[in-house]
């Protein structure tokens, strides 16, 4: 009960084209996210999926109903914003049931839903509080509650963990995840984070410059990324990517992960120096400095002891080693 | 004892910047309501000295309340003032959400048409202004000057609040409208509040020139029935005579209601309620 279709969307801004031509299909149930680098037009497209822009041209349609033209609120969505967007004058309880109250729900049913939310994201003890008596946190569930009892066919995530700090955003991340799994909701949830599209998402959308670059689920991106734009964006630390003329193959790039790469000390493919390490524990990230590579990063599980300078070798592995070609699509 | 902070010889010298300042900013206030307690004599004698038990006499209040009818003249003031200041701040704010929410064609010339009148003086239009009130029958009314002076306040008022409104979440505006509020509940009880300093600065800025004009009261509405306190108090000044004792007096009481306004709107501009609604 929650599926969206997005038909050839097209959205322009006078005569900057921000979306060119998107065609998507979201299943029931579905958790996508969109992911890409700023600018790159994911959050307009989720805004025109909310209705609170238009579209220049080009169809939405939830649940088999073309919702072009409907208002945000009869569209049976609901919102989380980056920045909460809580209603300053109202305490949490009257935050969570305004959409309701205003859609001429019941009393009774509003204060129903309003306890299953607040239960599911431990919010009883703030029902009355106002939101500038609230953490940043408690703000944030506040917003997802305030989504959650409209009981919507979509779930709309505009980034909501990036004003989080490092240790919160991971909870939260757990939370909405957990959230997705009890409620069998429809979310779409865009980020510029492609460790919380990775985490999150049942198919992820890779978005640049207006235009999707490939859509699959994150092991299907990670393994085979269709073009360069992929590969270098999925994963971290980033893919290398070595001019195919210096290594003497026909390719334009050659890309290897960093954790497809070994090294030793006394032999292998490309020679280079140490240029810095970063020991992060679990693993090590060596950068190095080759003569036929360039500057490539290494990353080795577990403890490696490398001091800047010395000379190491570094290997790929031919099994994962992707080949793109001149237009960045990947060779077969 | 100078902290990283703190460093005696600047603290005092921004003291005394400041002292200085609020004396010069205080003298003629000061000098008229300690002058409106004095009999003529203590006026024109000594007219620096606080009243003494000699000089002391009340006779400019007696003479204000007793002659014409001051408190109907606070009256009007208060009606034009207050009545002005809401047309100004309600008009002002709605064109200012329109031109800071909405993309249309024209927004930006439209935002600079609204903004004109600050650079030209409503004055200039006053022969203008007059047949036109003169031909809607509205001269010695008080609407007259309620619609000059909303004229007259708007383009600040709009100017100024376009600023703020843009600076309003948008995420607050979309959650409201994904929520089904309709665009006058989002501007009145979503953006309004958070805008509320801005208002009151413009409260003031617009407030204190409607209280004291004497022009166009002067011009569109001399009656007896729609006088207000600045053409009022030019009852007592004569071509050859001038009351002193009664103009300091209607000086002094012409003071307090705009200072009682101005005390609410000030407390508006300290607080700060926008903390909560985002981040």
């Amino acid at each position: 009960m929650g599926s969206l279709n997005i038909e050839n969307v097209k959205k322009a801004f006078g005569p900057v084209e921000v979306l060119k031509g998107i065609n998507l299909e979201v299943n029931d149930g579905e958790f996508v996210v969109f992911v890409g680098p700023s600018g790159c037009g994911k959050s307009t497209l989720l805004r025109v999926i909310a209705g609170l822009e238009d579209s220049t041209s080009g169809r939405v349609v939830i649940d088999g109903e073309d919702v072009s033209a409907t208002p945000p609120a009869k569209r049976g969505i609901a919102m989380v914003f980056q920045t909460y967007a809580l209603y300053p004058h109202l305490t949490v309880k009257n935050n969570m049931g305004l959409g309701l109250k205003q859609a001429g729900t019941p009393a009774a049913e509003i204060e129903r839903r309003i306890g299953i939310a607040s239960s599911m994201l431990s919010l009883e003890p703030y029902l009355e509080r106002r939101p500038a008596e609230l953490s940043g946190g408690q703000r944030q569930r506040v917003a997802i509650g305030r989504a959650v009892v409209r009981e919507p066919k979509l779930f709309l995530f505009d980034e909501p963990l990036s004003n989080l700090d490092a240790a919160l955003r991971v909870n939260t991340r757990l939370e909405i995840a957990q959230l997705h799994r009890r409620l069998k909701a429809t979310m779409i949830y865009v980020t510029h984070d492609q460790v919380e599209a990775m985490t999150l998402a049942d198919k992820i959308v890779v978005l640049n410059a207006g235009r999707i670059e490939q859509i699959g689920g994150p092991m299907e991106l990670y393994n085979s990324p269709a073009n360069e734009f992929v590969a270098g964006f999925i994963g971290s630390p980033k893919m290398n990517f070595v001019d195919g003329a210096r290594l003497g193959e026909t390719a334009k790039t050659i890309g290897v992960r960093p954790e497809h790469l070994t090294v030793d000390p006394k032999s292998g493919a490309w020679k280079g120096t140490v240029v810095h390490a970063e020991h992060l524990g679990a693993d090590t990230n060596l950068y190095l400095d080759c003569e036929k590579a360039g500057l490539i990063t290494v990353r080795i599980f577990g403890v490696y002891d490398a001091e800047p300078g010395a000379t190491l070798y570094a290997t790929p592995d031919p099994a994962k080693t992707y080949r793109f070609g001149v237009d960045g699509k990947v060779l077969k | 004892m100078s902290i990283a902070t703190r460093s005696v010889p600047r603290t005092i010298g921004a003291h005394a910047i400041l002292l200085t300042y609020t004396v010069i900013a205080l003298f003629p206030v000061i000098l008229v309501i300690m002058n409106s307690f004095k009999s003529r004599a203590g006026i024109f004698g000594a007219p620096l000295t606080p009243p003494t038990p000699k000089t002391f006499d009340l006779i400019g209040y007696t003479t204000v309340i007793g002659q014409g009818d001051f408190i109907h003249y606070f009256q009007n003031s208060l009606v034009v003032t207050v009545a002005s200041l809401f047309f100004v701040l309600l008009f002002g704010a709605m064109a200012a959400f329109a031109l800071s929410e909405y993309r249309f064609r024209g927004n930006s010339l439209m935002g600079l048409y609204l903004a004109l009148g600050i650079m030209i003086p409503i004055r200039l239009g006053t022969v203008a202004i007059l047949q036109l009130m003169v031909a809607s029958g509205l001269v010695n009314t008080l609407t007259a000057l309620i619609l000059v002076y909303t004229a007259q306040g708007l383009p600040l008022a709009v100017f100024i609040l376009s600023e703020f409104m843009k600076q309003v979440s948008d995420d607050l505006k979309n959650a409201g409208r994904i929520d089904g509020l309709s665009e006058y509940t989002i501007f009145f009880r979503l953006v309004l509040p958070l805008v509320r300093p801005s208002m009151a600065t413009v409260a003031v800025f617009t407030m204190i020139p409607i209280w004291n004009d004497l022009w166009f009261p002067l011009i569109l509405a001399p009656s007896e029935e729609t006088k207000t306190v600045t053409l009022g108090a030019q009852l007592f000044l004569g071509q050859f005579v001038t009351n002193w004792n009664a103009i300091l007096a209607a000086l002094s009481l012409a003071i307090m209601p705009v200072l009682i306004l101005y005390v609410i709107f000030s407390r508006q501009l300290i607080r700060g309620i926008t903390s909560g609604a985002v981040k």
